[in-house]
């Protein structure tokens, strides 16, 4: 590993995942963390327990903010677990010359946020950073959540699984690399930028068999599918033409030499179901808006333990590996 | 989606991006390529390696897992042309030391930050304090200088004939501007020059001339600036047969086909397939930018090569005042550094062998710590056998 902490550590990918584990993990090793969830699962398997911290630029963007992310982050790593939102924290540090109407206005959007999962803050912190120690504003939440459904795990994904995900993808990653500075592209893209707390809850409500759910955040649904190819021992066959990609993402990505699973969501899960209740969860997530696209991009096999493959429309197949580096355009 | 494409502040008519490429990606099409050219090549008179230069090229083969489509006795040598993995040490360092100046922007491409030189990557040295900025199109660098009039903003140019008119766009608005606070470190190269030293090259392992290309397969995007004239040696003087073909799957199918059916027919030609775009001349304006600003340096060392000669572009001495290897000639080291000895990447890039035959490849040499040109990107073949390993034909 690198002397220095650089960009790469951040991605979500490769690099990410050694930062964490020499580092973090070999501190603080404990059953609990070591199952490497998105939210942590105690008390009896009641309660899922989650934190996360935000920073994002620009902090408006096309579909959300800061805030608005701040909340939908923790409350759906607390969703993925199979768990219902109830008390966050939120911690802010603001840099010195911060706009209080823009930090009003973030704040406006965390209410908002809370209010459609059900959920309230409970306890926070302020902190105010002479100018240049922090980009704006960093929010940090944490979050509990009480465990609808128990035992969904990205550890026991098996060959009796289908893989679905909930939407088209990249759609977060996609607008802020075209709010950014630099790259003057017109479009009508919005960051897909949700909570997932309602979804989830219907699933289990009409008895789905889920198996693991995962917000596809840093790293995309790449990341996600090579994580459970690991955690489960198994082998994930995407079918390349059934991935949902809307036609500006793929646009983007084709002009920056991206490709759409590797890009950050920010509304959209990847869910591992048992085989005979797929279209019982489709159906359910094609109610609701966010999730209208909802459709099956894989299955389960033994053929490469640990990898993803891509299955192309015309017989080939390729890996489709974790995500490495910082994600910068290709030249050529 | 909708692309507007402004230039100096001239509003471009719209288009939409899917006209771009619909059609080339077509399922069926491929498929019928792949026919056509498995009954083709059972008629070849022998196996035929053909050498894919571009850098391009092969992360299409890879993307779309071609070679898959293809029978046995149609291999490809993965070739030298991607601009970042073939950037010496020596030459990332100056990017290093120079990055590394007070009061200094320096200024580059997409992922060239993240190819390791002796000292480390741009990426670390950004990680360390130093300046570092990508941006996306060389005339970017004029925004940061304006907001920056009190740094030197240096950039360092990189690519082959594709990028390097934009690189002489910039330089020519700077110089009529008057533009004073931005400097150039130029490393642009071109594909024809490393082509003849991959053919006429004396292999140092094996002591010989051996090469195992049998034809090429030329990039597209360099002959829209160059014509596909700069290939017309290749077919006369060295018996070996080029395409020049666009990145789609449908332009590579096809462009193997074309290469098929001249060893099947016995003919030795240059031929275009990306005819959307190519002509013979090329984009005149374009080379006559170059052409004022630059001229050729007689050697340029290539990651894995070694030094090639008249391979590379340097300013000409007229422009030294914005010339980064001139103004800081006190700071930057010019003593050579050896690749790795180990390292076969001369005889991986000429077809000579396998990139699993090299006793250092998955071990010393990873994406993440790579020792040559060929584990840099994920365009190269080294990069490629390890990601894809099994998955390869």
């Amino acid at each position: 590993m690198n002397k220095q902490i650089t960009l790469a550590m951040g991605n979500g990918g490769e690099e990410n995942n050694e930062l964490i584990s020499k580092i973090f993990y070999k501190a603080f090793k404990n059953d609990i963390l070591e199952k490497s969830e998105d939210a942590a699962v105690i008390h009896d398997g009641e309660l899922a327990f989650s934190t996360d911290s935000f920073t994002v630029s620009p902090l408006f963007f096309p579909g959300g903010d800061i805030g608005k992310l701040a909340i939908c982050g923790t409350c759906n790593d607390l969703a993925m677990m199979g768990a219902k939102p109830k008390y966050l924290t939120c911690s802010v540090i603001i840099e010195e010359g911060f706009s209080i109407r823009e930090l009003e206005k973030i704040v406006r959007s965390m209410k908002k946020e809370l209010e459609s999962n059900g959920a309230i803050v409970v306890s926070g912190d302020t902190k105010v950073v002479p100018r240049g120690s922090v980009d704006k504003i960093f929010i940090n939440t944490t979050g509990i959540g009480e465990i609808q459904k128990k035992g969904i795990s990205s550890n026991s994904i098996s060959k009796d699984d289908v893989i679905l995900v909930s939407r088209d993808l990249g759609r977060h990653g996609a607008t802020i690399f075209a709010a950014r500075e630099g790259i003057e592209l017109s479009s009508s893209l919005e960051s897909d930028c949700a909570s997932l707390t309602y979804q989830v809850q219907a699933l289990i409500e009409v008895g789905v068999k889920i198996t693991a759910l995962r917000d596809a955040t840093r790293g995309g649904v790449s990341a996600v599918l090579n994580e459970w190819a690991k955690q489960s021992n198994i082998c994930i066959e995407v079918e390349e033409d059934s991935i949902p990609v809307s036609e500006e993402v793929y646009g983007i990505c084709e002009i920056l030499g991206f490709e759409a699973v590797n890009l950050a969501n920010e509304g959209t899960f990847v869910l591992a179901i048992k085989k005979e209740d797929e279209q019982k969860a489709l159906n359910i997530l094609q109610t609701f808006e966010n999730s209208s696209n909802a459709v099956k991009i894989a299955d389960v096999s033994d053929e490469y333990i640990g990898k993803v493959i891509l299955l192309s429309s015309y017989g080939t197949k390729r890996f489709l590996d974790t995500p490495t580096g910082e994600l910068l355009p290709r030249i050529c | 989606m909708m692309i507007t494409a402004t230039i100096e502040g001239h509003k471009m008519s719209e288009l939409q991006l899917k006209d771009l490429y619909d059609g080339f990606r077509n399922p069926e099409v491929i498929k019928g390529f792949a026919k056509l050219i498995e009954k083709e090549a059972k008629k070849l008179p022998h196996p035929i390696n053909i050498m894919e230069v571009c850098g391009g090229h092969t992360h299409s083969i890879m993307k779309f897992g071609l070679l898959q489509l293809l029978p046995n006795n149609i291999n490809f040598i993965h070739g030298p042309g991607c601009p970042v993995c073939i950037m010496p040490k020596e030459r990332i360092d100056h990017a290093y030391i120079l990055a590394e100046l007070e009061d200094t922007i320096l200024v580059t491409l997409g992922d060239m930050i993240k190819v390791p030189g002796s000292r480390g990557s741009l990426q670390d040295a950004r990680a360390k304090g130093a300046d570092v900025r990508f941006i996306y199109s060389p005339l970017d660098t004029l925004k940061i200088a304006e907001e920056n009039l009190e740094k030197k903003i240096i950039f360092f140019a990189i690519g082959f004939e594709t990028t390097t008119p934009m690189t002489t766009a910039l330089i020519d608005i700077v110089l009529k501007r008057q533009v004073k606070n931005i400097f150039f470190h130029i490393n642009h190269v071109t594909v024809p020059e490393v082509m003849v030293e991959l053919i006429d090259s004396r292999d140092e392992h094996v002591d010989s001339y051996n090469n195992r290309i049998d034809a090429f397969l030329g990039p597209s995007h360099v002959s829209v600036i160059t014509g596909s004239k700069i290939y017309e040696k290749f077919p006369k003087e060295y018996n070996r047969p080029v395409v020049v073909a666009g990145f789609e799957p449908v332009d590579v199918m096809e462009a193997i086909l074309m290469i098929v059916k001249q060893f099947n027919e016995g003919r030795c030609e240059l031929e275009i397939e990306y005819k959307r775009l190519v002509t013979h001349d090329g984009n005149l304006k374009a080379q006559a930018l170059i052409e004022n600003y630059f001229e050729k340096a007689s050697l340029f060392k290539w990651r894995g090569l070694g030094n090639v000669p008249e391979s590379g572009y340097k300013l000409r001495p007229q422009f030294a005042d914005i010339d980064a290897e001139r103004v800081y000639a006190d700071i930057l080291p010019c003593e050579e550094i050896e690749d790795h000895k180990l390292c076969i990447c001369g005889d991986i890039l000429r077809g000579m062998a396998k990139p699993d035959e090299c006793t250092i490849f998955g071990t010393a040499c990873k994406p993440q710590t790579p020792l040559g040109s060929c584990m840099v990107s994920s365009e190269g073949a080294c990069a490629a056998y390890y990601k894809y390993g099994n998955l390869l034909k």
